[in-house]
């Protein structure tokens, strides 16, 4: 339970979206439901682990001078392959989606850690750390989404993308009370900016407790 | 004449990249502390975005369509961008070494900047014909443009604010965003 908690409290601290800033332009875009938001985050989880695995195991025989085109060679490969695969399987995301899943390739968080952990760490620390970062990541924007599709129209649901079956339906603030301007841009910057300012809180109240002791 | 000019004042006004889209947005983050530097990467990106989507236009119908060969267009857009930016860095560096100096950091990072990408792509999806190819790819970036400056005049004056704690920086920051994707809103019934 504890060794739980500390892996919480490390997914607030370490957040490579709230924290660091990385992956912005889609979890801001992409997080108006509960849906999108879990497409997105495990399409970037399964391309942040494999794309670490592939450069990990390149890394020895990558030159140095042109190892960020290489990098991006391999993750625009990938997730082209993604990209193709939920077009066949599960078209109802691509049709949500769109143009944000080949919009992948330039997600900082994915180049970040390729060049910051994968370039120097061995193959199995590296796919640890891209699962890690890629549910740090699924998690934050499942975070926003949730929020924003429960102020913006009341109710939480989940599709099944492969045979569009409803997972779960539940509504919870009636229609008459609900916020629009939720799952409109306005209220993805509001909702991040809040939430980012949570993170600090928190993270600030750390660091005066670690100075005080 | 007048579709082109719609297009035009609603990619930069009414379906502005970065208020609506949510791109670009670590440049936004980035660079937008001073409006100097602020206008120096505009007319970066602008030239960029306008040259790299002639580029992927022209090699998508020419070379990859014929070999029906569209599933490698992710692949080739990317390193066409990459390959421009390196381009117009060496150019810059060796005719403009001022205004080389004065973008520094910035010019190599257009390469992972999302709109060059989103616009190159776009434009295929939307089966744009060549003049509205031409017509959007130097629209947006000059949508992008005028965001990054308006912001950045905001930001030099809210470094002199009093923040709370936990709002110091970024948070603040997209609080603002979110007042100017509110005001922009006012633009939708323009066309």
């Amino acid at each position: 339970m504890k060794s739980l908690l500390n892996y919480g409290m490390s997914l607030l601290k370490e957040n490579p979206v709230f924290g660091l800033y990385l992956g912005l332009c889609s979890s801001l875009a992409i997080t108006t439901n509960l849906n999108n938001a879990v497409g997105m985050g495990i399409s970037v989880l399964l391309v942040l682990t494999v794309s670490n695995i592939v450069i990990s195991l390149i890394r020895k025989i990558t030159p140095n001078e042109i190892r960020i085109p290489v990098y991006i060679v391999v993750i625009a490969t990938l997730v082209k392959a993604v990209e193709l695969l939920i077009k066949a399987y599960a078209p109802a995301i691509d049709a949500a989606l769109g143009v944000f899943i080949p919009l992948i390739v330039v997600n900082c968080i994915i180049l970040g850690r390729a060049e910051a952990f994968a370039s120097k760490n061995g193959v199995v620390a590296s796919a640890l750390d891209g699962l890690n970062m890629g549910l740090s990541y699924t998690l934050s924007i499942i975070a926003l989404s949730l929020i924003r599709q429960l102020l913006a129209t009341g109710a939480l649901n989940m599709i099944n993308p492969f045979n569009d079956a409803v997972i779960f339906d539940i509504a919870i603030i009636p229609a008459e009370f609900t916020i629009p301007m939720f799952s409109s841009p306005i209220g993805a910057f509001l909702t991040f900016a809040l939430l980012a300012a949570g993170v600090a809180a928190i993270n600030n109240r750390d660091q005066k407790k670690v100075k005080g002791a | 004449m007048e579709g082109f000019f719609t297009l035009f004042i609603s990619a930069i006004l009414i379906n502005n990249i970065v208020l609506t889209k949510f791109l670009g947005m670590c440049p936004i983050m980035g660079v937008s502390r001073k409006t100097s530097s602020a206008l120096g990467m505009g007319a970066a990106v602008v030239f960029v975005i306008f040259g790299a989507s002639v580029f992927t236009y022209g090699l998508y119908y020419s070379v990859l369509k014929p070999l029906s060969l569209e599933y490698m267009d992710l692949i080739t857009f990317i390193l066409v961008i990459a390959a421009f930016v390196q381009f117009v860095e060496m150019v810059m560096k060796k005719f403009t070494p001022a205004l080389y100096k004065a973008l520094g950091i910035f010019l190599p990072l257009i390469t992972t900047n999302c709109v060059v990408l989103y616009v190159t792509l776009v434009n295929i999806t939307n089966g744009y014909s060549f003049m509205e190819m031409v017509v959007y790819s130097i629209a947006v970036p000059v949508g992008f443009t005028l965001v990054l400056y308006i912001f950045s005049t905001i930001r030099e004056r809210l470094d002199n604010a009093p923040v709370p704690e936990a709002f110091k920086g970024n948070p603040i920051a997209l609080i603002v965003m979110a007042i100017m994707a509110a005001i922009f809103t006012a633009f939708a019934g323009l066309v």
